[in-house]
C-alpha cells in the first residue's frame, strides 16, 4: 500500500485541459457542498476559482476556526548539519556548492537549544543536510535525547529514513516529522534531483507514511513550489495527506507550501505561484483537508504571512535561522539553505499573531 | 452588540416567546407559566359560551401587563375570520389579531389564501394583523403588502411537536421579509425553539408543548431560557459576521 | 309575547325580555360574556337598554383557551 497508487492515477491526467473546462458556476457548485470530493478540490485549484477567493477565504477562516480555533503554533528550525551527498539543483547544501560544511557538536546544540529555549519556544524541528555517515541514527537520536530535555517536542526533518529507524528516533523522543516531496511529478524529480540517495523517488514518497507507521504523532507533507507545474502539485500534495489521513486515523497529518526563494547555485524556478494563487492554494486545501495542519515557513514576508493568519495557517516557524547553528554566541555557519524573508523576532511573530486576534501556542502538549 | 427592540403593531416585546392558552389541563396553570416564562404575549380564543357547562373567563387567568392574542379559530372562511376578529377587538381585546383560518381537519394547515383575504381587510382596519400561514415568501411579501403586522409560518402542524419540519423555507422568510417572522407551531422542544431563534426569527409562539407539559410553569422556564439562548446565538453570528463584512472583501482584498 | 330568536346558532322561543334579562334568567356568568346582537357587540353596559324582537341573531360568546 502506498500513496503512489494515489498519483498514479493521474498520470495521463490533462490537467490544463480539465482546468480549462472549469466554469464560474461549477466553482459556487462545490463551495455550496459540504464535503469536498477529490475533483472538488481540484476544481477549487483551477485558474477560474480565483474569481471565487474570498468565498473560499471565508470557508477556509471558519474551517480553521472550528478545528484549530483561532491558533497558532510556533516551532523554530535548528540545522545541525549541512554536509549533504546529493545534487538537487535547487538547495543552497548541494553537493556540488562550495560552502563551508559544519556538524554541530552535542556540546554546540546545546548551547544553540539554550538560546532558542530562552525566546520561549518549546517545539523544535531538527533539519540536516542527507549524509548518514555524518549524522548517523546514533547520533541523532543522542542529539534528540539532549533537545527533549530542552522543548516539549522535537520533530525531525531529515533524510528518509526506514521504519525501525524512525522508530529508534521516537523512542529517543522525536514525535512529528517533516518530509517534502519537492516534487510530486516523477519527470520533473529525475530533471532536479541528479545525484545522490535523493534520486529514489518512491523511498523519499512512502517516507512519511513509514513514519506515520513507526509512530511518529505528526506528519507533515509537502511540495517544493517552483520546481513543477504549481496546480497539479498542491493537488497531489492535498491526495497525500489525505491518503495518510485515511490510512493513519492516530496520526496528525499537516502540510506545507514552501515557495521557492533565491538560495546558493542561483536556481531559477521554471514555475511561479503568485501571492494570490498562493492564498487560493492553502484556502482549497483548507476546504479539501479541514483537519490538516497548515505551516507557513519564515520563506514569506512577514506581511504576507500576517495575512495567511487568518486564511488556514494553523503553524509558523518563527525567529529562524536556516544555516547549521546560528542561535547560540556564534554566528551560522555555511550558507544558509534558504533565503528566509520573515526575519522578525519570536516575539514580534507573537505580537503580530496577537495583533491579527490569535493565540500565539508555545507548547502543544507534554510527553509524559 | 445591543439586541434591536422587538416591535409588533406598535408594542415593544421585551420577550421572544410567546404562547398560548390553549390544551391546558387546568387554567390556574396560565398564569404560573406566564411568570415563568416571561411570555408578554397570549393566545386566546372566542367561542359560544358553554349553556350547560360553567363558564370560566379565560381573561381572569391573564395578568393585565400581557398582551392579548386572540385567534380567529373556527373561522373557515376569511369572512368569517374577518368577523370573529371585530368581535374580538369590540369585546376589549385590543387590536391585535392572529388570522387562523382552517379548512383542512386531518392536519389543520392553514389556509393560505384566505388568510391572505382576512389580513387585507383587517389591516386596513388598523388591527395589528399575525397570520398563520404555510411558510411560502411569494405569500408573505403579499401579506406585508397587505399591512400584516408579522408573519407567522409553521413550524411543523399544529400540535405535532416536530419542530422545523419547514426550517428551509422559514430560513426564506427570515432572509426576505422586513416584518417580524415568528414562528409558530410544531415547536415541540426548547431546542427547536432555540434553533429557529439561532437561525434569525424573531420570535416564537408555543402552546402545545408547554400546556401539555406535566409542568407548564418548569417548561415555560424552559422555553424562555432557550429563546434567549438562541438570539444571543443568533447574535454572536450577526457580530461575525459583521466584522468580517467592514470591507467587501476582508480576508483577501489585500491581494488587490 | 312570545317571539323566536336565534341564539348561538340556534331557534329558540322566548319570552319578549332585554339582553340584561335574558341572561340573568339564564344564569350566565355576565363577567366573561361578550353579547353580538345582530352583527354588532353590545356592551354590558347597554344590555338593558336593548330588547329583544322576533328574528333576532345573538350570539353569546366568551374568551376561551386557543393556540
Amino acid at each position: 500500500m502506498s500513496v503512489y497508487s494515489e498519483i498514479e492515477r493521474y498520470h495521463d491526467f490533462d490537467f490544463r485541459s480539465f482546468f480549462a473546462g472549469v466554469s464560474k458556476a461549477r466553482v459556487e457548485a462545490v463551495l455550496a457542498k459540504e464535503k469536498l470530493s477529490e475533483h472538488d478540490f481540484l476544481v477549487l485549484l483551477s485558474p477560474a476559482a480565483s474569481g471565487c477567493l474570498e468565498q473560499m477565504a471565508h470557508r477556509a477562516h471558519r474551517l480553521t476556526g472550528q478545528y484549530f480555533g483561532h491558533t497558532i503554533q510556533l516551532f523554530i528550525p535548528l540545522y545541525i548539519s549541512n554536509f549533504c551527498s546529493n545534487e538537487c539543483v535547487y538547495c543552497g547544501f548541494h553537493r556540488g556548492n562550495t560552502i563551508s560544511r559544519k556538524k554541530l557538536s552535542l556540546a554546540e546544540i546545546e548551547e544553540e537549544a539554550r538560546a532558542i529555549a530562552a525566546t520561549g519556544m518549546r517545539h523544535i524541528l531538527l533539519l540536516t543536510g542527507e549524509a548518514p555517515g555524518v549524522t548517523p541514527i546514533a547520533y541523532l537520536e543522542e542529539v534528540i535525547r539532549l533537545l527533549k530535555r530542552y522543548f516539549s517536542s522535537v520533530s525531525i526533518e531529515i533524510f528518509p529514513l526506514d521504519v525501525e529507524e524512525y522508530k529508534r528516533l521516537r523512542l529517543a523522543g522525536a514525535d512529528g516529522l517533516t518530509l517534502y516531496q519537492e516534487v510530486y511529478d516523477e519527470d520533473r524529480y529525475r530533471l532536479v534531483h541528479k545525484a545522490g540517495r535523493k534520486t529514489d523517488y518512491r523511498y523519499r514518497l512512502d517516507a512519511p507514511e513509514r513514519g506515520a507507521r513507526a509512530g511518529l504523532r505528526m506528519v507533515n507533507v509537502g511540495p517544493l513550489l517552483g520546481l513543477g507545474e504549481i496546480r497539479s502539485e498542491v493537488f497531489f500534495c492535498g491526495l497525500h495527506a489525505k491518503y495518510l489521513e485515511n490510512t493513519f486515523l492516530q496520526t496528525e497529518i499537516g502540510l506545507s507550501l514552501p515557495r521557492m526563494n533565491p538560495a546558493e547555485g542561483n536556481y531559477q524556478p521554471e514555475f511561479e505561484a503568485d501571492d494570490r494563487s498562493f492564498v487560493q492554494f492553502i484556502t482549497a486545501l483548507r476546504c479539501f483537508l479541514p483537519r490538516a495542519g497548515i505551516t507557513v515557513s519564515t520563506r514569506e514576508k512577514a506581511s504576507f504571512r500576517d495575512k495567511l493568519i487568518r486564511l488556514g495557517a494553523t503553524r509558523f516557524s518563527a525567529g529562524s535561522c536556516t544555516g547549521v547553528g546560528g542561535y547560540g554566541e556564534g554566528q551560522p555557519e555555511g550558507t544558509p539553505q534558504f533565503e528566509i524573508t520573515d526575519e522578525r523576532s519570536v516575539d514580534e511573530v507573537v505580537q503580530a499573531i496577537r495583533n491579527a486576534g490569535y493565540q500565539p501556542v508555545y507548547k502543544d502538549w507534554d510527553m509524559i | 452588540m445591543q439586541d434591536e427592540q422587538l416591535t409588533i403593531g406598535g408594542h415593544v416585546f421585551a420577550s421572544r416567546l410567546f404562547t398560548g392558552t390553549g390544551k391546558f389541563a387546568a387554567k390556574d396553570w396560565i398564569p404560573r407559566m406566564l411568570e415563568a416564562s416571561e411570555s408578554g404575549m397570549i393566545t386566546v380564543a372566542l367561542r359560544r359560551i358553554d349553556s350547560h357547562g360553567k363558564n370560566e373567563n379565560i381573561l381572569d387567568f391573564i395578568p393585565k401587563d400581557v398582551v392579548l392574542l386572540p385567534n380567529t379559530s373556527g373561522a373557515r372562511t376569511a369572512e368569517e375570520a374577518v368577523r370573529i376578529a371585530r368581535i374580538a377587538r369590540e369585546a376589549g381585546c385590543g387590536n391585535f389579531i392572529k388570522i387562523e383560518v382552517i379548512t383542512d381537519m386531518k392536519y389543520l394547515m392553514p389556509d393560505n389564501y384566505e388568510t391572505l383575504r382576512a389580513t387585507k381587510v383587517l389591516a386596513g382596519e388598523g388591527f395589528a394583523v399575525l397570520p398563520y400561514v404555510l411558510p411560502d415568501l411569494t405569500l408573505a411579501k403579499k401579506l406585508e403588502e397587505a399591512g400584516a403586522a408579522a408573519i407567522m409560518p409553521l413550524g411543523a402542524p399544529i400540535g405535532t411537536n416536530r419542530g422545523l419540519e419547514t426550517k428551509s423555507l422559514i430560513a426564506l422568510l427570515i432572509e426576505n421579509c422586513r416584518v417580524p417572522v415568528v414562528v409558530d407551531a410544531g415547536i415541540g422542544r426548547p431546542s427547536h425553539a432555540a434553533e429557529a431563534m439561532e437561525m434569525g426569527a424573531d420570535a416564537v409562539l408555543v402552546n402545545t408543548a408547554i400546556a401539555t407539559a406535566e409542568d407548564p410553569a418548569l417548561m415555560g422556564r424552559a422555553f424562555s431560557l432557550a429563546v434567549k439562548a438562541g438570539r444571543l446565538a443568533y447574535m454572536a453570528r450577526m457580530a461575525e459576521e459583521s466584522a468580517l463584512a467592514q470591507a467587501s472583501s476582508p480576508l483577501t482584498g489585500f491581494l488587490d | 309575547m312570545e317571539i323566536e330568536v336565534r341564539i348561538n346558532g340556534t331557534e329558540q322561543w322566548l319570552k319578549e325580555c332585554t339582553i340584561e334579562e335574558l341572561i340573568a334568567a339564564r344564569e350566565l356568568a355576565a363577567a366573561s360574556l361578550v353579547v353580538e346582537y345582530n352583527g354588532r357587540i353590545v356592551k354590558q353596559a347597554e344590555w338593558n337598554k336593548v330588547r329583544l324582537g322576533q328574528g333576532d341573531v345573538l350570539e353569546l360568546l366568551n374568551f376561551v383557551g386557543g393556540g
